[in-house]
């Protein structure tokens, strides 16, 4: 710990110091899946310096967490290195400390115990932990709360304890898994605010900052530079952006605007269009098929309720101005938009959502007939085509989940093939293409099922 | 060590701020003091009394004088402790052990599966004998055997609960524990146990309430002739019986209700309230545990006292405790490694088993024959027919009533802590009543012997049912109303899925309840009249009393099939529907 004494540095100081402390050297992460490993993140090179926040930014379930779980050192890679000052981890990492998107805090134990536990584990003396705890809690403003139990706290305040806790141990690196999240915008706001002026005061007792988001705006103003990991067919590094701007950041500067708009393009842009430069893929998209078109998780009441919305709208609108109208952030809206997408309900083209004919053929009709405009559009889906075309072929007309379960478990890992079923379920029955019976977990086809057309 | 340039602000520290309230001493702390000591002096008093020797040949003469009851009932109340301390002792250990490591929970979990299973009472004789060989003439022995037995019917339990909370530990609590390097010893203490503690609260007291079932049965046991009685409630109980003294039965009756209503107050309800404060959530509670004991402890100064005291003991023994390493593991395991050590790990674990199982099995050869087993195999059947009726007819008469009980908020306040008094108190004791009955009335123990089994068993489901009724949302029953559904509807669509789950419990305790209780129900005595009935807990029964091991053997090992088979076959399916079809 002598070695951090002196370190206390000043911003412009802390900037120019570039020792690279976290690293991952093509990193790949897989679990297994029926037959094979699955890779849910793949060749991730990645360098965190002394000096700079970094935010992974992607939507959810594209592995951010996964990989600053690996770099943490709480997770091993499957294949290639995190290094921590250039030394491979085989560990949990000693100059990282986390905080969590869910707070992750002992209700049994007051604040200062809370703050006090990494100085615990490092065994200092109770006075020498007293004294850091009582400096942390009053940096992080927690002060009169010391001797409160978390569940008397608000989430902001909760929020401010897991701050404090990692901070008080001084790691090299904090690390952040979507710290805001969980609370409310203001609160979020106004937290943010409060440990980005901390960081500029030169204050702040750790040398980097990573933070993982699915959040656009949190990523361009907290971070030097915004790492975009892209979900298909894995996770990896879809681009980084700079950002040079300085603190405090003005978010009406037209950069500011630029440098979301540019980000936004790359999270929103269809992968397909890049998967040509991913190592081990055709440069043309290959015919769909249920292993590389993932469905999102998007229901169908929401998928009727924004095409109703865009319909208003004239069948077009500016994808952040819809998320403000709706009080929603961009990301949460981003799997809605990939379904209709997918669906060939609407398109992205540039910063805009726009129906195509089907899309507002859908919003505008009754529920009878926006029903079988579903259907089609739905058989056009990999996965439901498959349940559908399966269930035809079997004389009982039935099916058993695990069937498909066992099918999907070569491509996906049985979390994500369980989400996937959900959302097949979920639009299959919508589209009255079969009905899902969770007793027995049986597809049962539809007596009124339209025939698909055949495949193309 | 320097978090920030900022020089520190000046704060008064907590102690401090503590001291100048512990100044005044008030009249309750006078009193926990008092009680504290008073406690101490009473087990001293107490505890002295169980190495005295003996000579196991004679029979121990346990008086029938009430005067003695207070005396005796404080050695019961010993055993009972002695073996939850045991128990929580065993849980600790066994769960943490099959938790940590990846090879132990593979024999350890499935021995505990089928240790549940096996009827505890069977082995009574066994672990006498045993305890006695180990303390040759002191009465140490039996009383050890006495505390086995009842650690044997609360420890599995428990100790499955607790594994569950280890093994289910919420993710970022694991994480929380590696990413800031706690040691082994904080992770434990701070994060596992206090996870695990309201569960072990809530398991420790239902499993002490069974307890009281086999204190009784332990006390007085005649083994291979002998008959050793221990002072103590169960025997005066006994005794009185033999002597077909039916005013000390009553005053017998009378104590054993006293002590499971008092340590209820004083002991387990002050524990559960306080047990409120580990619970993981993110929020005030609004319907919590209140104990009158605990709120006057807590008005006391001598928790803060206490603790103060504590504190430093904790901070040595968590710095000595560092040995023992941090909470980390390895990221990479070499794989090779791994599957070698797994395979001479279960060579060895394999190789023991099966050799212990080729000798027991040569044994009862030898003795025996192997076809020993066809006859408590038959018997078991007719066991089984009882165990069967006494769940269907307790469910048949105690779901109405508990669905009653439970949609009754004011029924429910009243009848729930009765109930609990009532599953709690062993129905052993009553044996001898209705035992009289039998012989007065000319009712055959066949059928008799049900009603026994049940005396104890029945409680369950209706503790349970209630439990479950208690537990739907008054908005569905509303709803109910609102559509008219009444009557048969009614039960078949909101009320029998909505307790379901909860009846699954229940059925599982009283049907596992029933079949170790037909070891003493089979077989009764008043006053030199005994009624045998036709059934495998007689059989074991009799296996004890002559000391004939390999019966005794055989017959435990087809009782513990039966379970198991009853359980794998229609509780474990009807658990996991419940599980996942009935989940409110
Ligand atoms: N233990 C696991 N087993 C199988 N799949 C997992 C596991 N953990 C994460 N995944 C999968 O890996 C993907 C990335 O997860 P995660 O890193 O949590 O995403 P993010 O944090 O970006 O939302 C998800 O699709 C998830 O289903
Ligand atoms: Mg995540």
């Amino acid at each position: 710990m002598a070695q951090r004494a002196t370190r206390a540095l000043p911003a412009t100081a802390r900037a120019a110091d570039g020792e690279v402390l976290l690293a991952a050297r093509n990193l790949t992460k897989s679990y297994a899946g029926a037959d094979k490993q699955l890779p849910v993140l793949a060749d991730i090179d990645l360098e965190v310096r002394a000096g700079e926040i970094v935010a992974l930014l992607g939507k959810s379930g594209c592995g951010k967490s996964t990989l600053l779980r690996c770099l943490a050192g709480l997770i091993p890679p499957t294949s290639g290195t995190a290094l921590y000052r250039g030394e491979p981890l085989t560990g949990a990492n000693p100059g990282t400390a986390m905080v969590f998107q869910t707070f992750a805090l002992l209700p049994w134990l007051t604040v200062q115990q809370n703050v006090e536990l990494g100085l615990e584990a490092r065994g200092l003396p109770a006075a020498e932990r007293a004294t850091a705890a009582g400096q942390a809690i009053d940096l992080i403003g927690l002060d009169g709360f010391e001797t409160a139990y978390p569940k008397e706290l608000s989430g902001g305040m909760r929020q401010r304890v897991g701050f404090a806790r990692a901070l008080v141990t001084e790691p090299d690196v904090l690390m952040m898994d979507e710290p805001f999240s969980a609370l409310d915008v203001l609160t979020a706001e106004n937290l943010r605010g409060e440990l980005m002026e901390l960081w500029e005061s030169g204050e702040f007792p750790t040398r980097a900052v990573v933070i993982v988001t699915h959040n656009i705006e949190e990523a361009v103003l907290m971070a030097d530079r915004v790492v975009i990991l892209g979900a298909r067919p894995f996770g990896s590094i879809r681009a980084t952006f700079d950002v040079p701007l300085p603190r405090p950041r003005d978010r009406n500067a037209p950069q500011f605007g630029a440098l979301i708009d540019a980000v936004y393009q790359v999270m929103t842009g269809r992968e397909k269009d890049t998967a040509g430069h991913l190592p081990g893929r055709p440069a043309t998209p290959a015919r769909r098929t249920p292993a590389n078109t993932p469905l999102p998780r998007a229901g169908v009441d929401g998928l009727s309720g924004l095409a109703e919305i865009l319909i208003q709208h004239d069948n077009r609108r500016d994808l952040a101005d819809l998320a403000d109208e709706l009080g929603l952030e961009v990301d949460d809206l981003l799997p809605l938009v990939d379904a209709l997408d997918l669906l060939g309900l609407a398109m992205v083209t540039g910063n805009d959502l726009a129906l195509t004919a089907r899309g507002s053929a859908f919003g505008r009709a009754d529920v009878q007939r926006s029903k079988q405009i579903f259907a089609t559009a739905a058989l056009e889906i990999p996965l439901v085509r498959l349940i559908v075309t399966s269930l035809q072929i079997t004389p009982a007309r039935t099916l058993r989940a695990g069937f498909f379960r066992d099918l999907l478990a070569h491509h996906y890992t049985s979390e994500q093939v369980t989400r996937q079923l959900e959302t097949a379920t979920d639009w299959g029955r919508y589209a009255e293409l079969y009905s899902y019976d969770a007793g027995p977990e049986e597809y049962r086809l539809d007596a009124t099922a339209a025939a698909p057309p055949p495949a193309g | 060590m320097t978090l920030s340039t900022r020089p520190p602000a000046v704060r008064t520290s907590l102690p401090a701020r503590m001291a100048g309230r512990l100044t005044r001493l008030t009249w309750i702390d006078l009193v926990v003091a008092a009680a504290v000591l008073v406690v101490l002096y009473v087990i001293l008093r107490v505890g002295a009394g169980t190495a005295v020797s003996f000579n196991p040949a004679r029979v121990t003469r346990v008086s029938t004088d009430p005067a003695d009851l207070p005396y005796y009932a404080a050695r019961s109340l010993l055993r009972m402790f002695a073996a939850l301390a045991l128990s929580v002792a065993f849980t600790l250990v066994y769960a943490y052990a099959a938790a940590r490591s990846r090879r132990l929970e593979r024999v350890l979990i499935p021995a505990l599966d089928i240790l549940q299973s096996v009827p505890v009472l069977g082995f009574l004789s066994v672990a006498v004998t045993g305890f006695i060989a180990l303390f040759p003439g002191s009465s140490l022995g039996p009383e050890c055997a006495s505390v086995f037995a009842i650690f044997t019917s609360q420890a599995w339990n428990m100790t499955f609960g607790f594994y569950h909370s280890l093994v289910t530990l919420p993710r970022e609590l694991d994480e929380l524990s590696r990413s800031f390097g706690f040691t082994r010893w904080m992770r434990f203490w701070k994060v596992e146990l206090p996870s695990g503690a309201i569960g072990l609260v809530w398991n420790g007291m239902m499993s002490f309430g069974g307890g009281w079932f086999f204190l009784v049965a332990s006390e007085a046991i005649s083994v291979s002739g002998h008959r050793y009685a221990l002072p103590g409630i169960g025997s005066y109980a006994g005794t009185a019986i033999a002597e077909g003294d039916l005013g000390g039965v009553g005053w017998a009756v009378l104590t054993m209700a006293v002590m499971v209503v008092g340590v209820n107050f004083v002991f387990w309800r002050p524990l559960t309230a306080w047990v409120e404060k580990f619970k993981n959530e993110q929020s005030e509670a609004t319907d919590v545990q209140r104990s009158l004991v605990l709120d006057f402890l807590r008005r006391s100064h001598w928790p803060h006292a206490l603790g103060r005291l504590a504190r430093p003991a904790a901070e040595v023994l968590g710095r000595a405790a560092r040995i023992l390493g941090t909470d980390d593991r390895p990221l990479s395991v070499d794989p090779v490694r791994r599957r070698g050590g797994d395979a001479v790990f279960a060579l060895v674990a394999g190789g023991l088993i099966g050799w212990g199982l080729l000798d027991l099995l040569g044994y009862l050869r030898d003795r025996t024959g192997l076809g020993v087993f066809a006859e408590p195999l038959l018997l078991g059947l007719a066991t089984l027919a009882r165990v069967v009726v006494v769940v269907a007819v307790a469910t048949a008469v105690w779901v109405p009533v508990g669905v009653r009980i439970g949609f009754s908020p004011r029924l429910a306040r009243i009848a729930q802590p009765l109930v609990q008094v009532l599953a709690g108190f062993p129905a052993n004791f009553l044996f001898p009543l209705a035992t009289w009955f039998f012989l007065r009335t000319g009712l055959s123990i066949n059928v008799g012997g049900m009603m026994l089994m049940a005396l104890g068993a029945q409680w369950y489901i209706l503790f349970n049912t209630i439990a479950g009724a208690m537990a739907v949302p008054a908005d569905l029953r509303e709803a109910m109303d609102d559509l008219g559904v009444t009557g048969r509807l009614r039960w078949k669509r909101l009320i029998l899925p909505g307790i379901f789950p909860a009846y699954v419990t229940g059925g599982i305790t009283a049907s596992g309840g029933a079949w170790n209780a037909s070891i003493v129900s089979e077989i009764v005595t008043f006053g030199g009249t005994t009624l045998t009935a036709t059934g495998l807990g007689a059989y074991v029964a009799h296996a004890t009393e002559r000391g004939d091991y390999p019966h005794l053997i055989a017959g435990v090992a087809v009782m513990s099939l039966y379970v198991v088979g009853l359980n794998r076959l229609l509780w474990r399916p009807l658990y996991r529907l419940a599980e996942t079809r009935y989940a409110l």
